[in-house]
C-alpha cells in the first residue's frame, strides 16, 4: 500500500486529551462492517423475508415474443384454478389509468401490455393467488393470442427504410428514434481537426450487460382499505423517489404512502427505476384488499429490468505528430430497447457521457448522440456508474490506446503528455464540467512503477521472439460522482441534494437517519464514522437508519457513487450543527463564554486551561437535563446538502496479460490499481469496493454480455448464459492509493464505489490488444471471448459487435 | 423456484424404486444428484409427475477398481468422490483429469457420474470420458440386468436408451490392454460454464505400442461424439508429429459444432484439433513435461 495521504486533521497538542480517532472508529478506521453481524448469521431482513398476515402471492406472465400484436387474452382457465384470487390484465389496469407509467427519462412504459408486446419478457398479465406455485400455474393457464410482427433487434434495423414502428402508441412518433442530443463546440472542433497532423479513428461497441444483483426485484404491497395507507416493502435504491413516483403514478396522497427498503441485496443501478411489477403489486393489493408479495425470478430480472450500456461509438481524435490532443469528436448511438427508461438526471439524454476526456487536457470537442427504440428490454440504467460514465471512460481509454498506436508513441508516454497537471485545477473540461482536484501524473507513475513497466516491455519483446503473446494495458480515468448540484441535476424535477438527521440521546448515544440507501456498500458502518470524526462519539455508539420513508429524511438514494459525496456531506454538516449547539452547552457547563471554549475530538475545554473540559456525552446529557436559560432542549438536527460541484476521483489501472495464440484464451498476469478517491473513510470498505468493481470490469471484458438473436430472443436471460465470474477465474488485484482531498467536500471525500467498474474494462481490453499488436488487430469489441481473440489473431481482422447467437 | 406440481417418493431399496418406476411409467423421473434435473424443473422445462429419489438406497455410492485396470462407479458416486479419489490417480488418467473439470465445486458435491451419463447432455463431460474409455452402464429392471455400451446408451440430445422401468445402477470401465494413458481437456468461458469444446483421450499401450485408443468430443455436436477415425489412426502407431497431426485433423473433422455465443463452428473445430495435438504431444514428451 502506497500511503501518500496528507494527514487530514492537525496533530493534537502534546497535552491533548483528544480521543484516538481511528480507535473509536472515525475516519481512517477499517472497522468491520456492522451490517455483517446480521448478514453472515442469516438474520438480515430482505423483502423476501417480509410476511404479513393474509398475504397473497403474485406472479407475472411475460411475453415469449419480441414484437407482436395482442389479439386477445383468455384468462378463464387461470381464474378456474382453486386458490387464484385475481388475474390482472392490461385492460383492467387501464380502467385505473395504470396500463402505462412514466419512465425516468420522460418516456412512457407499459405496465401490462394492452396493444402490443414490444420485447421478449414484457409483462402481459399477472396472477394473485394463495401461494406462488398456484400463481405460476395460473400464469401458465392464461392463453394469449399473439399476431407476430417483425422484430427490430439493432439500431441499424431501427432506422432502416420500412422499419416497423415500435412506439405506435406515442402520438407524433413517426420513427424509432428515442432522443437526439449534442454537446460541445462543433465549429471549434472542426477547425482543430483541420489543423491535425494525425486523425485517429475508432469504432466500438459496449455490449449490453445487466447489473444482475444477487437479490432480484420484489415488493410486498399492503394497502389498508380502512386507513387508506399504502405500505410497500420494496427492493429500491431510492425509496423516497419511489414514494413521490407512486404518488404521481397511482394518484395516491403522498402522506399515506410509506416505502420501506429493508436490507437490499445489491443494486448496481438495477433498483433505481420503478418497475411494472411494483405497480402491479400495489394495484393488486388495492384490488384484493390484502397484502400482495411479488418476488421476481432470475429470468424476470435479467430479461425485463434495467440493463446497462449497449452503446455504439464512432470516434475521431485530432492529434499533432508529437502527441498532443487537439480535439475529440464522436457520435454515440444507444440501443434503448422498447421504452426509453434510462435512470439519469433529466437534463442529460445520454447520461454524463460527456464527462469523457475530463482528465486530459483537450481544448475542444463535440459529441452527438442518438437513441433508438428496438424490440429489446428497456433500461439503460447506470450499471455501477454515474450515468453512462462507464461507456464514456471505456471509449476514452480505447481511443487513447488506438491514438498512441497510430502515433507510434508509447501508451504511457502519450498519456503523460496529455494528462491534466496538478496546478490546472479547477479544470474546465472540453464539455463544460469543472473537475475539482487530482494528482493524475503521480497516480500514473505509481502504477507504472508498481507494475514494472519498463521491465515488462523488455520481457514482452523477449516473449514475442518465442511466439508468446504478452500484453500490457493502461486505463487512466476520472469519474464525475456525487450528483449533483441542484442547478444542473434533477430527476423529474426533484433536485439531487441529500439529507441527514442526527439525534443525540441523553447518554450520548446517537441515531443518524439518512436519505441514502445501502445495498451492500456499508453505509451503516461508514456514515457512523463521519459522525465520529465530527463529534468524537465512538462509532459503536451510533446507529445508522435509512430506507423507511416515514422515518428518514427525504433523499435521492444511493447510486452513481453519490452517497458519500452528498449524503456523507449532509452527515458531516448535521454533525457540525450538533457540535455548535454542544459548544454552547459546554460553555454553560464550564461557566465560560463560548468564545473561550476549544474543541478537540470528543471534548470541549477551556482555552488556556486544557484540563478543564467536558465530553460530548456530558454536553448531550446537559441538553436534556441542564440547558442554559432560553435554550431549546434536546440535541437533534437535520441538514440538507446541495453540493457545489461533483467530486472527481481518479484512477490508474494497469493489467498485464498473456494470450494463448492457439486458443485465444487470455490470462491476467497482474493487475495494479491506483485509486485516488480523496479522503478514505473506511479503507477496508474502499478496497472492497475497488476489488468488486475490478471483478465486474473483468467480467465485462471477458464473458458478460446480453445479446438478442434475429427473432428478438434474449441470450443471457439466465445464469447459464449470463456469466458472473467466480473466485476461480477472477485475477488478484494489487491496490495502491493516493489521497487528494476534494476541496469542496466537508471531509475531503470523493465517491469511489464505481471507479473500478468504470475504468477497469479498458485496462483488460487494452492489454489483450497490446498483446495482439504484432498481428495488426486494432479492435476486438467486448466481450473478449477466446474465439473472438483467436479469430482476430489469426486473420488480423477486427472483431466488432456482440457475439452472434444464431447465424442461420 | 416454483416447479410444476409433482409427487416425491424416497424408496429405501432398489426393488421399491423399480416398483415405483413400473407403477408410474414415463411420468416418473429418477432423482440422484439433481444438478441438471432440478434446474430444468425450476424453469419448468421438465415437469415430471413423480420424482423417485434414490439417495436413500444404500450401497450405490461406491467406486472401485476391478481386475486389469477396470473400474465400477455406483449410481450415487458423486463427482467430488472421483475428484478426491485415491483410486483414480495413475490407474485412470482420463477420469482423473476430467473429475476436477466437471461443472463447479458446488455441483460436484451433489452431482453423479451416472446421472451425467443418463442426462445425455452433449455438453456432459463424463459421457465423453466413458465413450473414450469404451465404458458401459449396467441397467436393472424387473426383467433383469443388462449392460449397455455408452456408445449405444447415449442416443441423442438428452436421450438415452433406457426403458421407462430401468435404473442405471453403475457405470463400468473395462479392463485395459496394457498401460493406460490419456487426459481430458475442456475450454470453458468460466468455471461451471458449459464446454465450448472438450476432448477426452484414452490410450492403452504395451511397450510404447498403442493397442487401443479412444477419443470423444464434448459440446461440439448434437450428442457426445466418438472420434473413431482419429482414434483408429493411433492404434499400432507411434506418436510421431505427422501421426499426431493426422489424429488432430480427423478429430476436428468428426466434430459437428454450431456457431453460437460460445464461438464459431470453425473455432470449436480448431480447439478440438489443438487439444488432441496437445494431449498427444504431452504423451510423447518425457514424463513431467507440460502439455
Amino acid at each position: 500500500m502506497t500511503q501518500t495521504a496528507e494527514p487530514h486533521a492537525a496533530s493534537p497538542a502534546p497535552t491533548s486529551q483528544a480521543l484516538d480517532e481511528v480507535k473509536i472508529g472515525g475516519l481512517g478506521s477499517s472497522r468491520t462492517r456492522v451490517e455483517d453481524a446480521r448478514f453472515i448469521r442469516g438474520r438480515g431482513n430482505y423483502v423476501e423475508d417480509v410476511t404479513l398476515p393474509g398475504m397473497l402471492h403474485m406472479e407475472i406472465l411475460r411475453s415469449p415474443l419480441a414484437h407482436a400484436r395482442i389479439r386477445s387474452i383468455d384468462t378463464s382457465a387461470a381464474w378456474a384454478i382453486p386458490g387464484v384470487k385475481l388475474v390482472l390484465t392490461g385492460e383492467m389496469a387501464a380502467q385505473r389509468n395504470l396500463a402505462w407509467m412514466p419512465t425516468l427519462s420522460y418516456d412512457t412504459q407499459a405496465v401490462l401490455a394492452t396493444d402490443k408486446v414490444r420485447f421478449q419478457g414484457q409483462e402481459v398479465a399477472c396472477v394473485v393467488a394463495d401461494d406462488p406455485y398456484i400463481a405460476k400455474d395460473a400464469c401458465d393457464a392464461i392463453v394469449v393470442d399473439y399476431e407476430p410482427l417483425p422484430p427490430v433487434v439493432s439500431p441499424e434495423q431501427a432506422v432502416a427504410p420500412g422499419a416497423p414502428l415500435i412506439r405506435d402508441d406515442k402520438a407524433g412518433q413517426a420513427d424509432n428514434i428515442a432522443y437526439q442530443w449534442e454537446v460541445g463546440d462543433k465549429d471549434g472542433t472542426d477547425a482543430a481537426f483541420a489543423r491535425a497532423d494525425v486523425v485517429s479513428k475508432l469504432r466500438l461497441h459496449y455490449p449490453r450487460s445487466h447489473p444482475s444483483p444477487i437479490e432480484n426485484c420484489g415488493a410486498v404491497a399492503d394497502f389498508n382499505s380502512a386507513t387508506g395507507k399504502l405500505t410497500v416493502y420494496l427492493t429500491s435504491q431510492a425509496p423516497h423517489i419511489v414514494r413521490a413516483a407512486v404518488a404521481l403514478i397511482a394518484e395516491l396522497p403522498e402522506h399515506l404512502i410509506r416505502i420501506i427498503s429493508p436490507d437490499v441485496g445489491g443494486g448496481f443501478g438495477n433498483k433505481v427505476p420503478v418497475y411494472p411489477g411494483y405497480v402491479c403489486a400495489i394495484l393488486c393489493s388495492i384490488l384484493t384488499a390484502k397484502p400482495v408479495k411479488w418476488i421476481e425470478d432470475n429470468t424476470g430480472n435479467l430479461s425485463s429490468t434495467g440493463f446497462g450500456r449497449d452503446m455504439y461509438l464512432d470516434s475521431e481524435m485530432a492529434l499533432t505528430s508529437d502527441g498532443q490532443i487537439l480535439a475529440v469528436r464522436y457520435h454515440a448511438t444507444t440501443d434503448q430497447g422498447a421504452f426509453y427508461a434510462d435512470a439519469q438526471p433529466t437534463k442529460f439524454k445520454i447520461g454524463l457521457v460527456h464527462s469523457s476526456f475530463a482528465c486530459y487536457d483537450v481544448p475542444v470537442g463535440h459529441i452527438t448522440a442518438q437513441g433508438m427504440y428496438t424490440n429489446k428490454a428497456p433500461g439503460g440504467v447506470a450499471y455501477r456508474c454515474s450515468f453512462r460514465v462507464t461507456e464514456a471512460m471505456f471509449f476514452q481509454e480505447r481511443m487513447m490506446q488506438a491514438a498512441a498506436d497510430d502515433l507510434g508513441l508509447d501508451q504511457a508516454e502519450f498519456r503523460r503528455r496529455n494528462l491534466v497537471d496538478d496546478d490546472q485545477f479547477p479544470y474546465r473540461t472540453p464539455f463544460g464540467f469543472l473537475t475539482d482536484s487530482g494528482q493524475y501524473h503521480k497516480c500514473l507513475q505509481i502504477g507504472l512503477d508498481a507494475i514494472g513497466y519498463d521491465d515488462f516491455l523488455v520481457e514482452q519483446a523477449e516473449a514475442r521472439k518465442k511466439g508468446r503473446l504478452l500484453g500490457i494495458g493502461i486505463s487512466t480515468m476520472t469519474e464525475p460522482l456525487g450528483a449533483g448540484n441542484s442547478r444542473e441535476y434533477d430527476i423529474l424535477g426533484i433536485k439531487m441534494f441529500d439529507s441527514a438527521e442526527l439525534r443525540v440521546h441523553p447518554t450520548g448515544k446517537a441515531v443518524l437517519k439518512i436519505g441514502a440507501q445501502t445495498q451492500g456498500q456499508g453505509h451503516e458502518t461508514t456514515f457512523a464514522q463521519i459522525v465520529t470524526h465530527e463529534l468524537g462519539i465512538p462509532a459503536l455508539d451510533i446507529v445508522v437508519e435509512h430506507g423507511d420513508t416515514d422515518h428518514t429524511p427525504f433523499g435521492m438514494g444511493t447510486y452513481a457513487s453519490r452517497s458519500t459525496p452528498v449524503a456523507g456531506a449532509a452527515t458531516a454538516m448535521v454533525a457540525r450543527k450538533i457540535r455548535a449547539k454542544a459548544r454552547k452547552l459546554a460553555a454553560h457547563l464550564l461557566e465560560v463564554s463560548e468564545e473561550d471554549v476549544e474543541w478537540e475530538l470528543g471534548r470541549f475545554y477551556v482555552r488556556g486551561a486544557e484540563s478543564r473540559g467536558v465530553t460530548i456525552q456530558e454536553c448531550a446529557m446537559a441538553a436534556y437535563s441542564n440547558m442554559p436559560d432560553g435554550m431549546e432542549p434536546g440535541l437533534e438536527n437535520n441538514a440538507y446538502y446541495d453540493p457545489p460541484n461533483l467530486t472527481w476521483p481518479f484512477a490508474c489501472y494497469i493489467a498485464t496479460v498473456e494470450v494463448d495464440p492457439e486458443t485465444g484464451v487470455w490470462d491476467v498476469l497482474r493487475f495494479v490499481a491506483v485509486d485516488d478517491c480523496g479522503v478514505r473513510i473506511n479503507p477496508m470498505i474502499v478496497e472492497g469496493q475497488i476489488m468488486g468493481g475490478l471483478t465486474e470490469a473483468y467480467a465485462m471484458s471477458n464473458m458478460q454480455f446480453q445479446t438478442y438473436d434475429v427473432d428478438g430472443n434474449l441470450v443471457g436471460a439466465n445464469y447459464m448464459d449470463y456469466l458472473l465470474p467466480t473466485a476461480w477465474e477472477t485475477p488478484g488485484f494489487e491496490l495502491h492509493e493516493v489521497v487528494t482531498p476534494s476541496p469542496h467536500h466537508p471531509i475531503g471525500a470523493k465517491g469511489v464505489g464505481e471507479c473500478a467498474a468504470v475504468g477497469g474494462p479498458a485496462a483488460y481490453v487494452n492489454a489483450v490488444l497490446n498483446a495482439l499488436r504484432p498481428t495488426g488487430v486494432r479492435n476486438i469489441d467486448m466481450p473478449l471471448l477466446p474465439d473472438r481473440v483467436w479469430h482476430a489473431a489469426h486473420t488480423g481482422d477486427d472483431v466488432s459487435g456482440a457475439p452472434p447467437f444464431r447465424t442461420e | 423456484m416454483y416447479p410444476s406440481r409433482f409427487r416425491y417418493e424416497a424408496p429405501r431399496s432398489l426393488d421399491e424404486a423399480l416398483a415405483l418406476l413400473a407403477e408410474h411409467g414415463d411420468e416418473a423421473k429418477i432423482l440422484a444428484g439433481g444438478q441438471s434435473l432440478v434446474p430444468m424443473m425450476k424453469l419448468r422445462f421438465a415437469a415430471p409427475g413423480v420424482l423417485v429419489d434414490i439417495n436413500g438406497i444404500a450401497g450405490l455410492g461406491f467406486h472401485e477398481e476391478t481386475a486389469g485396470g477396470g473400474l465400477r462407479v455406483g449410481a450415487l458416486c458423486r463427482h467430488v468422490d472421483l475428484e478426491h479419489s485415491t483410486v483414480l490417480p495413475g490407474a485412470q488418467p482420463t477420469m482423473a483429469a476430467a473429475a476436477p473439470l466437471v461443472a463447479d465445486p458446488i455441483v460436484r458435491t451433489r452431482g453423479t457420474l451416472v446421472g451425467s451419463l443418463c442426462h445425455a447432455d452433449p455438453q456432459g463431460d463424463w459421457a465423453s470420458v466413458m465413450l473414450a474409455l469404451g465404458g458401459s452402464v449396467v441397467a436393472v429392471s424387473p426383467r433383469g440386468r443388462r449392460t449397455i455400451p455408452v456408445g449405444e446408451f447415449v442416443v441423442g440430445t438428452f436421450q438415452n436408451a433406457l426403458e421407462h422401468d430401468e435404473i442405471v445402477v453403475e457405470a463400468v470401465v473395462p479392463a485395459a490392454q496394457g498401460a493406460r494413458a490419456g487426459s481430458y481437456l475442456k475450454l470453458e468461458r468460466r468455471v461451471g460454464d458449459f464446454a465450448t469444446a472438450g476432448v477426452a483421450m484414452a490410450l492403452e499401450s504395451v511397450g510404447g505400442q498403442i493397442l487401443r485408443a479412444g477419443i470423444a468430443l464434448t459440446g461440439v455436436g448434437p450428442a457426445t461424439i466418438a472420434a473413431t477415425e482419429a482414434a483408429e489412426a493411433l492404434v499400432g502407431a507411434s506418436l510421431d508429429p505427422d501421426v499426431i497431426d493426422r489424429a488432430a485433423e480427423l478429430a476436428a473433422a468428426a466434430a459437428r459444432p454450431r456457431t453460437d455465443h460460445r464461438g464459431s463452428a470453425d473455432y470449436k473445430r480448431h480447439v478440438v484439433a489443438t487439444f488432441v495435438r496437445r494431449m498427444l504431444t504431452a504423451e510423447r514428451a518425457p514424463a513431467g513435461a507440460a502439455a
